[in-house]
C-alpha cells in the first residue's frame, strides 16, 4: 500500500499534484474564501479559451505533430463572426461559418502535413502568419464589439448557475478527450502514430487519415475557443488571442506529454492546466505581473524536463562509481532509496 | 539530356537554384507593380533591412543543421540591443570595438545557457528555448523598469553606423551593417563545407545516434552551436541597436518566428541534417522583399500582407519539398542504371573469359 502509493507519486502525474497543493496551499492561506465556487470560477474563465484548446493540442502532440496556428485560428475565428456581425448577418450564423472556417483550415493544415508531408512546424508556422494576416484583413485596424445581448451574456454569465458556457463546455470536452485518449481505438491510434509513424503504416494503421483528423479538430476546436473569446470579451481585435500558442503548448508540455509523440496522459494534462491557472493566480496575488508570470512559466517548462533528467544523471554517476554490482552480491536497494517499477510491479 | 545533368548536380544544390528563380520572378513582378521599385533609396533600404534577420539566420542554421532549434534568438536580441544601449548612453568610455565585442560575449554567454541545458541537461530544444525566450525577456522588462534607451542619449558614432558605406555604385550603396551581414553568411558557408565542426553538424542532424556511436563529440558540438547561435543573435542585437537607436523592452519580439520561417524557406530541413547559408540567405532576402514589397504595394490592402506571407511560405515549402522529391527520385533511378550498366558491361567481360 504504501510503496503502492510512493509509486504513484513518483509518477509525472503524481509530481504534478504535489506541486498544485504547494500552490493550493500559498492562495489560500493568503486569499480568504479562495476556495469557494465563485472565486474557482473566476479563475477557470481568466484563462478557459486556452484550456479549451490545451485538449486538442494534446492530441496533437502526442500524434506527434504541433500546431503553431492555433492562436492566430482563434483570433481569426473571432475576427469572421465579427465582420458577418458588421454585414448583419445573424450571429447563430456567423458562429457556424466561423466554426467551418475552423474545421476547413484544420483540414488544410492536416493535410500539407499529413499527405504532402510538410513538417507541421513549417506548415503551421504558415497558418500563424497567414490565419493571423485574414483576421487583419476582416477587422483591419477596428475593435468590432456592439454584439447582441444573449452573446456576451453566453460568454460571460453563468448558465447553470454560475457555471457559464464555456466552462460547461470545457468539463464536457475534458471528459470526451479523456475517453477518446485512452478509452477509444482512435487514442491508441493517435498513441501509435506519435510513437513511430513508420511502425504504425506497416501495422496497418491510417496514419495520414488519422493526422488529419487530429488537425482538423484542432482547427474546429481554436475556432470555438475563438467565438467564445469573442462572447467574454465582446470585442474582437485582429490581435485577438495573439501569443497564446505559447501557453497553450507550454501547459501540454507541462502536463508530461512529450515532444516527440506517443507519451503523455489526460490526467497530466488536466493537472497542469489546473496548476498554471492557480499559478497565475498567486503570483498575481504575490504582486507579480502579466509579463513575469510567463517567464516563471517558462521556467517552470524547463525544470519540469530539467530536474527529471538531471536526477537519473545523478543516480547513474552514483551507480558508476561504485563498484560493479554484478561482481558482487546480488543487487539490493540501498536504504532510503526508492524501489524501482520493476520491483513493485 | 536532362539525364546529363542529373548526373552531375545533386538534387539539394537545385534548391538554391529554384529559390534564386522565384526570387528573381517575384523581383520581376514587383517591378511593374511598382513605380521606382529599383530605385537607390528603395534598394538601400531593403537591403539594410536584410542585415539584422541574416545575422540571426546564420546561427539559426548552425543550430536546425543538429535537429534543433532555437527560438530564444529575439530574445537574446533585445536583451543585448537594451543592456549594451544602456551602457553606451552611460559611459563615453566604452569604444565601439569594446561595444561590439560586449554584444558578442552576452549574447554567446545566453546561448551558452541554451547550449547547457539542450546539449548536458537532454531537455528537448522547443522546450528549452520556448523557456528562455520567454525567462530572457522577462529578466529584460524586470531589470530595465520599463526604461527606453533613446538615440539622443547614444553617442554621435553609433548613430552614424547605419549610413556608413563599404561601397558606393551610382547611388547604390553596400552599407556596413549588410557587409558584416554578408561576411557572417561567407564565414558560415566556409565553416559548414570545410571546417571538421561543419561537416560534424550534418552527421549529427542526419542522424544522432549513428554519430554518436561513430564517437563525434556530439554533447559539446550542439553545445557549441547554440553559443554560435547566441553569438551571432548578439550581434545582431547590436546591429539593431545601431539601426533603431530607440530601444524599447520589446525590441525584436517576434523575431524568432521570422528567422525561423526565412530558413525553412531556404530549405535548410527543420528535422537536421541538411540545408546551406547560402539557402538560409536566399529565404531571407526572398521574406524580405515580400514583406517591403507588400507594404508599398498599391494593388492590395496593407492588412493583406501577413495572409499573403502565409501563403507564399506554405507554398516555398510545399514546391521545395515537391520538387525536390521528384528530383531525388529520378536522381537515384538515373544512378541506378548507370550502375546496372556498368555491373552488364563488367558481367558481359567476364563471361567473354569465361566462355573462351
Amino acid at each position: 500500500m504504501g510503496r503502492e502509493l510512493w509509486r504513484r507519486l513518483r509518477s509525472w502525474e503524481g509530481l504534478l499534484a504535489i506541486l498544485l497543493l504547494v500552490v493550493l496551499a500559498f492562495n489560500v492561506t493568503r486569499v480568504p474564501n479562495f476556495l469557494t465556487v465563485t472565486n474557482q470560477i473566476n479563475l477557470f474563465q481568466l484563462g478557459i479559451e486556452k484550456a479549451i484548446v490545451v485538449l486538442v493540442m494534446a492530441f496533437v502532440i502526442i500524434s506527434g505533430e504541433i500546431d503553431l496556428s492555433v492562436a492566430s485560428m482563434m483570433g481569426l475565428s473571432a475576427a469572421v463572426v465579427a465582420a458577418l456581425f458588421e454585414l448583419g448577418v445573424p450571429v447563430p450564423l456567423a458562429i457556424l461559418v466561423a466554426l467551418g472556417v475552423g474545421a476547413g483550415f484544420g483540414l488544410i493544415n492536416g493535410f500539407f502535413v499529413a499527405r504532402v508531408g510538410l513538417s507541421s512546424l513549417a506548415v503551421t508556422l504558415a497558418g500563424y502568419v497567414g490565419f493571423r494576416g485574414l483576421a487583419r484583413l476582416l477587422v483591419q485596424d477596428r475593435s468590432v464589439g456592439g454584439f447582441p445581448a444573449w452573446f456576451t451574456d453566453l460568454g460571460q454569465r453563468g448558465l447553470i448557475g454560475p457555471v457559464t458556457l464555456s466552462i460547461l463546455l470545457f468539463a464536457i470536452l475534458a471528459v470526451v478527450a479523456a475517453v477518446a485518449l485512452h478509452a477509444s481505438g482512435f487514442g491508441r491510434l493517435a498513441y501509435e502514430v506519435g510513437n513511430s509513424a513508420p511502425a504504425a503504416r506497416f501495422s496497418g494503421v491510417p496514419v495520414a487519415r488519422v493526422k488529419i483528423a487530429i488537425f482538423t479538430l484542432s482547427g474546429l476546436v481554436s475556432a470555438l475557443a475563438g467565438v467564445l473569446m469573442a462572447a467574454r470579451l465582446g470585442a474582437v481585435r485582429a490581435s485577438t488571442a495573439e501569443g497564446f500558442e505559447l501557453d497553450i503548448i507550454t501547459v501540454v508540455l507541462l502536463g508530461g506529454v512529450s515532444i516527440f509523440g506517443g507519451v503523455g496522459t489526460m490526467l497530466g494534462v488536466l493537472l497542469s492546466t489546473y496548476l498554471v491557472l492557480n499559478l497565475r493566480n498567486g503570483l498575481v496575488i504575490a504582486g507579480v505581473t502579466g509579463n513575469t508570470q510567463t517567464g516563471i512559466i517558462g521556467l517552470l517548462l524547463i525544470l519540469s524536463v530539467l530536474a527529471p533528467n538531471l536526477w537519473e544523471r545523478g543516480r547513474a554517476g552514483l551507480r558508476r562509481r561504485r563498484p560493479e554490482p554484478s561482481l558482487r552480491a546480488p543487487p539490493v536497494a540501498p536504504a532510503g532509496s526508492m524501489p524501482s517499477r520493476a520491483a513493485t510491479e | 539530356m536532362s539525364d546529363t545533368i542529373l548526373r552531375r548536380v545533386r538534387p539539394e544544390q537545385f534548391r538554391e537554384l529554384i529559390l534564386v528563380v522565384v526570387t528573381l520572378g517575384l523581383l520581376a513582378f514587383f517591378a511593374t507593380q511598382i513605380p521606382g521599385y529599383f530605385d537607390p533609396r528603395s534598394v538601400n533600404r531593403l537591403t539594410v533591412g536584410l542585415a539584422i534577420p541574416l545575422v540571426v539566420a546564420v546561427g539559426q542554421v548552425l543550430v536546425v543543421l543538429t535537429r534543433n532549434i532555437d527560438l530564444s534568438v529575439s530574445s537574446i536580441v533585445g536583451m543585448v540591443a537594451y543592456v549594451v544601449g544602456t551602457l553606451l548612453t552611460r559611459s563615453e568610455a566604452l569604444s565601439a570595438p569594446l561595444a561590439v565585442l560586449l554584444s558578442i560575449l552576452l549574447g554567446a554567454a545566453l546561448g551558452a545557457v541554451n547550449g547547457l541545458i539542450v546539449a548536458y541537461g537532454r531537455v528537448p530544444a522547443v522546450i528549452a528555448t520556448l523557456g528562455t525566450l520567454a525567462l530572457y525577456r522577462v529578466v529584460l522588462v524586470e531589470f530595465s523598469g520599463a526604461r527606453t534607451v533613446t538615440t539622443a542619449d547614444l553617442p554621435d558614432w553609433l548613430n552614424d553606423v547605419p549610413s556608413a558605406t563599404l561601397l558606393a555604385v551610382g547611388g547604390y550603396d553596400l552599407r556596413l551593417v549588410v557587409g558584416v551581414a554578408l561576411l557572417t553568411v561567407i564565414l558560415g558557408q566556409f565553416a559548414l563545407r570545410s571546417l571538421p565542426f561543419g561537416r560534424r553538424l550534418y552527421a549529427i542532424g542526419s542522424n544522432p545516434a549513428a554519430a554518436r556511436t561513430a564517437g563525434l563529440p556530439v554533447e559539446r558540438d550542439v553545445f557549441t552551436a547554440f553559443a554560435l547561435s547566441g553569438a551571432l543573435s548578439g550581434l545582431a542585437g547590436f546591429l539593431f541597436l545601431v539601426r533603431f537607436g530607440n530601444i524599447t523592452v520589446t525590441a525584436a519580439q517576434g523575431l524568432e518566428l521570422q528567422v525561423v520561417a526565412a530558413v525553412v524557406v531556404g530549405g535548410v530541413n527543420i528535422f537536421g541534417g541538411s540545408g546551406s547559408m547560402i539557402g538560409a540567405l536566399m529565404g531571407v532576402l526572398l521574406i524580405e522583399i515580400l514583406q517591403q514589397s507588400l507594404l508599398r504595394w498599391a494593388g492590395i490592402s496593407e492588412f493583406a500582407r501577413d495572409a499573403i506571407l502565409g501563403l507564399l511560405i506554405l507554398l516555398a515549402v510545399t514546391a521545395d519539398a515537391v520538387i525536390l522529391g521528384r528530383l531525388r527520385e529520378a536522381w537515384v533511378r538515373v544512378r541506378r542504371r548507370d550502375q546496372e550498366r556498368a555491373q552488364a558491361a563488367t558481367a558481359g567481360v567476364g563471361g567473354a573469359t569465361h566462355g573462351a
